[in-house]
């Protein structure tokens, strides 16, 4: 069973989605997939303790054949946390949907949802855990394709249009990211991501890995949504269905970030001879995020449709995670990889709080939230603290990980930098307030149905997503110590 | 020179790569766009099973009197990018074909003007 740990995370999903579609029946579906979904989330986290105590990445050779013929699992500290990342996430937000999606999907097509939820996790996942190239174009697809499926399932017809953009826009992604494969592969001979490291060295300034680069970077850029790269974002959030909103901001861009994370550190390397991520790192990457952090949260100030809003603010909080992997510091990484769940937990409970809005009131407008602070106060109270995440509010998840950003902007005596993280977080102070007022101070519209609470069933697991967010800042042992962990391992610190 | 004419599959590729790119950004209509993407597509196709050969090479079955063969791997990369591929298209279709239902036109600039009135009115 232990040997066996590493291909769990994967297999468990992948094998479930098919028997979900056969199972055909409703609750029998959902049931299976959030069953599955909770044990998987149980092998990521024995997965993460494994590697953490033993000190030692977990290696699985699928089929038994070695690393020169065959696929390989690589887990190590970092691909662990974001397996742990991806299951728990996706157990959460799923174990919210049966009742979210009863209002929004028709009830014959409840067993494709919980089939393609499942197919999702299981491509973002193996992402996470493969140690090969090519594989990870693979799952991508595997994942992208069950996404867009999820986005059209929403109910507005512009989800359609939205998921149309998102799927042109994502195929020339993952098609750059096969074409970078493919030169990588011409260069080194090789998928495998360390071999491909310890052969990279011997191309320095090869013009085919420097093409290879940019092709990989581009495509990826794409797929986390890295401005000014983002345009699927905002409407794929927008209309999707709430509980898949929830899923696909908390995990999807993530563990694209975890990707590009992977390639700059582990195959590509940022230091000593034949380091050629450096264009990336000191120019690209830097120059997208802070424009990313400014540009989308002012569009997010201006947006009158509120999952709307929290989207541009994903954009913008892509730039926090690219702009401390950029730095190239222990503390740098650290903050880029805290805010890839810190960001998760908070942004995911926060649509699952959008998700408990339009069940009760069927609409995520700005306008038709007034006076929702009174009337739906459990549920307000959890976006409050969400958006104090957001912010970067002390005690909150958000916080921790802006202080290892700004710690490892001063380290480089980069002040401005630091100035810049600070400005930008005042620009979510903004758009979150506009939020909270008109759900606070404005009086409800006239002539609408009484609004009650959200059910219970929906509430249990936004409370258990901004709970988290509020328990991740104050004890760090298990999110910004492990971030740390991890950074030190890529960066080839010896613990 | 003949080192770059020597090269003739590069320049295919860069060619259809470049073709289903302009199409995909600059065609209106949908079902040209996903056509577009399909030719992006193939031509990285090309681009790997070029990347396999070897010049004077057979085929990677053991002969005798043989002694190079060309690289398998990137043949058979393609076939799953295939598969991918088929996969990509048979949703963006199924989506045109819901697109069309729902807007009644599949061109992009009638979707963007029905889409924008739908704001107007909340």
């Amino acid at each position: 069973m232990s040997e066996h740990l590493a291909v769990l995370p994967v297999l468990l999903p992948l094998l479930a989605a098919p028997i979900c579609f056969l199972l055909r029946n409703r609750i029998a579906a959902m049931g299976t997939a959030i069953a599955v979904c909770w044990v998987t989330f149980v092998a990521g986290v024995v997965l993460l303790r494994t590697v953490v105590t033993t000190g030692a990445p977990a290696i699985y050779e699928l089929g038994g054949w070695s690393a020169d013929v065959g696929i390989v699992y690589h887990v190590d500290t970092l691909a662990a946390f974001v397996v742990v990342l991806v299951s728990s996430l996706g157990a959460v937000v799923l174990t919210f949907a049966p009742q979210s999606i009863a209002k929004e999907i028709p009830k014959e097509k409840h067993h494709f949802f919980a089939a393609l939820y499942l197919l999702s996790m299981a491509g973002l996942l193996g992402i996470a855990v493969t140690g090969d190239l090519f594989n990870v174009f693979v799952f991508l697809e595997i994942s992208s394709l069950s996404t867009y499926a999820l986005i059209s399932l929403g109910q507005d017809r512009r989800a359609l249009t939205a998921t149309f953009r998102y799927l042109i826009l994502g195929t020339v992604g993952a098609t750059f990211i096969l074409i970078g494969t493919g030169l990588m592969y011409q260069m080194t001979g090789t998928l495998n991501m360390a071999e491909m490291a310890a052969h990279i060295r011997e191309t320095e300034g090869v013009r085919t890995v420097l093409v290879a680069i940019a092709f990989l970077t581009a495509g990826i850029g794409l797929k986390m949504a890295l401005f000014p790269l983002h345009a699927w974002l905002p409407n794929a959030y927008c209309y999707a269905p709430s509980s898949v909103t929830a899923f696909v901001a908390a995990t999807s861009t993530k563990v694209s970030v975890y990707v590009l994370i992977r390639w700059i550190y582990t195959i590509f390397g940022t230091q000593g001879p034949g380091s050629m991520s450096g264009v990336v790192v000191d120019l690209v990457l830097p120059a997208m995020a802070i424009s990313g952090m400014f540009i989308a949260s002012t569009v997010a100030i201006f947006q009158t449709n509120v999952k709307r809003l929290l989207a541009f603010s994903s954009v913008a909080q892509i730039g926090y995670m690219a702009l401390g992997v950029s730095l190239v510091s222990e503390s740098g990484l650290t903050a880029g990889i805290a805010h890839l769940f810190n960001h998760a937990l908070t942004k995911g409970g926060l649509f699952l709080a959008m998700g408990c809005i339009a069940y009760r009131i069927g609409s995520v407008q700005l306008a038709d939230m007034r006076g929702l602070g009174r009337r739906m106060p459990v549920t307000m109270f959890l976006w409050v603290l969400g958006g104090l995440g957001l912010i970067g509010v002390p005690c909150t998840a958000g916080f921790v990980s802006k202080w290892y950003l700004v710690r490892a902007a001063l380290e480089q005596d980069a002040l401005y930098l630091a100035v810049i993280i600070l400005l930008s977080s005042l620009l979510a102070v903004i758009y979150v307030w506009r939020v909270i007022e008109t759900a606070y101070f404005q009086e409800p519209p006239e002539g609408k149905d009484e609004v009650t609470e959200a059910p219970l069933s929906l509430l249990i697991p936004t409370a258990v997503l901004i709970g988290a967010s509020i328990y991740f800042g104050l004890f760090t042992e298990w999110s910004a110590d492990v971030a740390g962990l991890a950074a030190r391992e890529l960066l080839g610190v010896v613990r | 020179m003949s080192e770059a004419l020597g090269l003739y599959n590069y320049w295919i590729v860069i060619f259809l790569m470049m073709t289903g790119l302009y199409l995909v950004i600059s065609t209106g209509n949908l079902v040209r766009k996903v056509v577009g993407l399909n030719i992006f597509q193939a031509s990285v196709l090309l681009l790997y099973v070029t990347m396999g050969r070897v010049d004077g090479a057979t085929a990677p079955i053991f002969v005798e009197g043989r002694e190079t063969y060309t690289d398998p791997l990137p043949s058979v990369l393609m076939l799953t990018a295939i598969v991918v591929g088929v996969a990509t298209t048979a949703v963006a279709l199924a989506l045109t074909v819901r697109i069309n239902e729902a807007y009644g036109t599949i061109e992009e600039d009638e979707i963007n003007e029905q889409e924008h009135a739908q704001e107007l009115a909340g």
